[in-house]
């Protein structure tokens, strides 16, 4: 449970912290109840550092000889052709200003089959280094090959900071390590910084009704994941990377996954909700298939994608990839339209890029109109429903 | 054939209502249930079940009282419980959840396949799963959609980026399950709950399973929380009330003018 020392004051800061309502004042002092899970989310707000949490004995290590920016380069593949994916440059983008705060290189890992052509753009997004993996036993991803492979150059290279897209495979191959490693692992960061020499993992926290900064100062290296379209890609003129070859056999135990079949959605299905200039989504007051029909609608007319929040996702309303916010898809449309969503920080994180942001809802006092450019109060089924009249059927 | 399902008992996120001043989530009095994906990895494990007469042996860490959710998963049809639970497992995060969940899979001893839900709901990492697949030096494979098997592989639909893969994998494994969009979890009859409190649930503590120290709770926890804040407000826009004409009109007019449509 969390320690509160006698210098508390009774100023009730920490209970309105409290994501678990685990504290109260007593007697003008606060108090922890069990339901305390030690998240320290009230320690920071304590004007007279009265909170703190137990004390931990871990041993500390010499973390100097970690050094470096490293970001896993993910090769994609759709049926057709191989290609990095978007999500690497991006992360590599960010990850030259995290180096550059802290005066350290930037490093790409590939592991593939045929990784030469990608190279070029890797260097452009201002790689210094790319270490590679190369060789036909590659060609697919299998957890325990590339898990091998990583930590081998972990292990030899000790890099700092290692940064992971949110896809699938980053979602896979990532925990294994942090687990291996014994290090913190950060999922889907919204946004990441350099403070006195530790990386600050930004994303909302405790059911994503507030954003928490998460830092690991004991550990290295310090492991994100980030989904696609969260940092922009930024080339930089006239870098050429150098290229490590590393070989790295694959450990027996990878025979014991294997791929039988592999199936890609017709493009038509794919409905790409991250490139989609206009993106419909509802919540929960779209209340059932017909209100989703309605998006279905409104999408068609103005040439866009449907999306849903959390609440409709849970409900049965869409499938899981249709989720916008911070554990599903982040989007940077031209307009976005938010049709009966309250708009929790979970759900914000993922629409702030957007250009114009609609929003409808009943509830005049929803969160959502504090971040829309136009808000309209009002039964979102309602509205919609006088809205697809005034387009020719 | 053995198998574990492990269990998490979460806010049921479909009751929970935000603030209309603080847009901070209110908990007070959301109901806990069994987290949806590890639910139906339950009902995954229940129809291997009645295809191989598997045993399934179900695993949760939490307070005294999720215990519920291991009563839940003995009516479905579950054979035997573990509840974690102990004040020193607090403040743990994946590395240290998964730690602790190894380590009680370890003192169950045999087991061929575990089931665990992608993710839960309240956390959304979906590191737990294969974290425990790496302590227990076992292969993974994670957003499984669906698994088979005939005792000694098993058959599964894992997805990927922008479509699925059929894998066959030798045992012991663990999966990470993720659900269909129109998954309606099934609850027990009345009876099946009765009979199911002969059923045996047992609770072990840090010293039950011989826990390091420093790998469980805040102890174990690599992760710190350094700063909570609220999300930086946009500045705010227009907001207009009206019948549902006047602001379908004013929707159209929105449009216009921000040149969507001409």
């Amino acid at each position: 449970m969390i320690q509160i020392s006698q210098n508390c004051i009774g100023c009730g800061k920490c209970v309105a912290a409290c994501p678990f309502g685990a504290l109260s004042l007593v007697n003008r002092k606060a108090v922890a109840s069990n339901a305390c899970t030690m998240c320290g989310a009230c320690v920071s707000g304590c004007p007279v550092k009265a909170l703190s949490l137990p004390a931990t004995s871990t041993a500390k290590k010499d973390l100097s000889a970690y050094k470096g920016v490293w970001v896993f380069v993910e090769i994609g593949y759709d049926g057709h052709a191989r290609f990095v994916r978007p999500v690497g440059f991006e992360l590599l983008s960010k990850g030259r200003e995290l180096a550059d705060q802290l005066g350290e290189e930037l490093c790409a890992v590939i592991i593939g089959s045929n990784t030469q052509p990608y190279y070029n753009e890797i260097s452009q997004c201002g790689a210094d280094k790319i270490y590679a993996v190369n060789a036909p036993v590659y060609h697919n991803y299998n957890t325990l090959a590339y898990a091998n492979a990583m930590l081998t150059l972990i292990r030899k290279y000790n890099p700092s900071v290692v940064l992971f897209p949110s896809t699938y495979v980053g979602r896979d191959l990532s925990p294994r390590l942090a687990s291996e490693l014994f290090v913190g692992l950060t999922a889907d960061c919204t946004d990441l910084s350099i403070q006195d020499g530790n990386l600050i993992q930004t994303r909302p926290a405790f059911g994503g009704n507030i954003m928490a900064d998460i830092k690991c100062p004991d550990y290295r290296p310090q492991m994100a994941t980030v989904r696609p379209n969260v940092f922009k890609k930024k080339p930089v003129a006239g870098k050429t990377a150098q290229v490590i070859n590393e070989t790295i056999a694959v450990p027996v135990e990878a025979g014991k996954v294997r791929i039988k079949e592999t199936h890609f959605d017709p493009v038509s299905t794919q409905e790409k909700l991250d490139e989609s200039p206009v993106v419909i989504a509802g919540g929960r007051g779209m209340k059932d298939a017909q209100g989703f029909a309605q998006l279905a609608d409104l999408a068609k007319h103005l040439g866009g994608a449907v999306g849903a929040s959390r609440a409709a996702i849970d409900m049965g309303l869409a499938p899981k990839e249709k989720q916008i916010g911070q554990s599903g898809v982040t989007i940077s449309p031209k307009l976005y339209v938010a049709c009966g969503i309250s708009g929790a920080v979970q759900h914000t994180v993922g629409i702030e890029r957007s250009e114009v942001i609609i929003a409808i809802n009943k509830d005049a006092n929803a969160p959502i109109f504090n971040v829309c450019k136009y808000g309209l109060v009002g039964d979102a089924k309602q509205i919609l429903q006088k809205i697809l009249e005034q387009f020719p059927q | 054939m053995n198998i574990i399902v492990c269990l998490k008992q979460v806010p049921d996120s479909t009751q929970v209502k935000v603030d209309p001043k603080t847009g901070t989530l209110i908990r007070a009095g959301v109901p806990s249930i069994l987290n949806p994906y590890d639910h139906f990895a339950l009902e995954k494990a229940l129809a291997i079940k009645a295809k191989t007469g598997a045993k399934i042996t179900c695993l949760s860490m939490g307070p005294a009282q999720a215990v519920a959710v291991l009563r839940l998963a003995l009516a479905l049809g579950a054979d035997e419980g573990i509840l974690l639970s102990d004040r020193a497992f607090a403040g743990a995060d994946t590395w240290a959840t998964s730690y602790t969940l190894a380590g009680a899979i370890k003192k169950i001893g045999a087991y061929d396949l575990i089931l665990c839900g992608q993710m839960a709901i309240d956390g959304d990492t979906a590191q737990t799963g294969p974290e425990m697949a790496n302590q227990l030096r076992i292969p993974q494979i994670t957003f499984c959609e669906q698994v088979d098997t005939n005792g000694a592989q098993v058959i599964v639909k894992k997805l990927i980026e922008g479509g699925h893969q059929i894998l066959e994998a030798d045992m012991p494994i663990l999966l990470t399950m993720t659900m269909p969009a129109d998954y309606a979890p099934k609850y027990p009859s009345f009876m099946a709950a009765h009979k199911a409190q002969e059923k045996p649930i047992h609770t072990w503590t840090a010293a039950d399973i011989a826990a390091d120290p420093h790998k469980i709770g805040l102890e174990g926890s690599p992760t710190r929380v350094s700063r909570i804040f609220p999300p930086a407000a946009r500045a705010k826009g227009e907001v207009i009330s009206g019948s549902a004409a006047e602001l379908a009109n004013k929707f159209i007019e929105i449009l216009k003018k921000e040149s969507i449509v001409k």
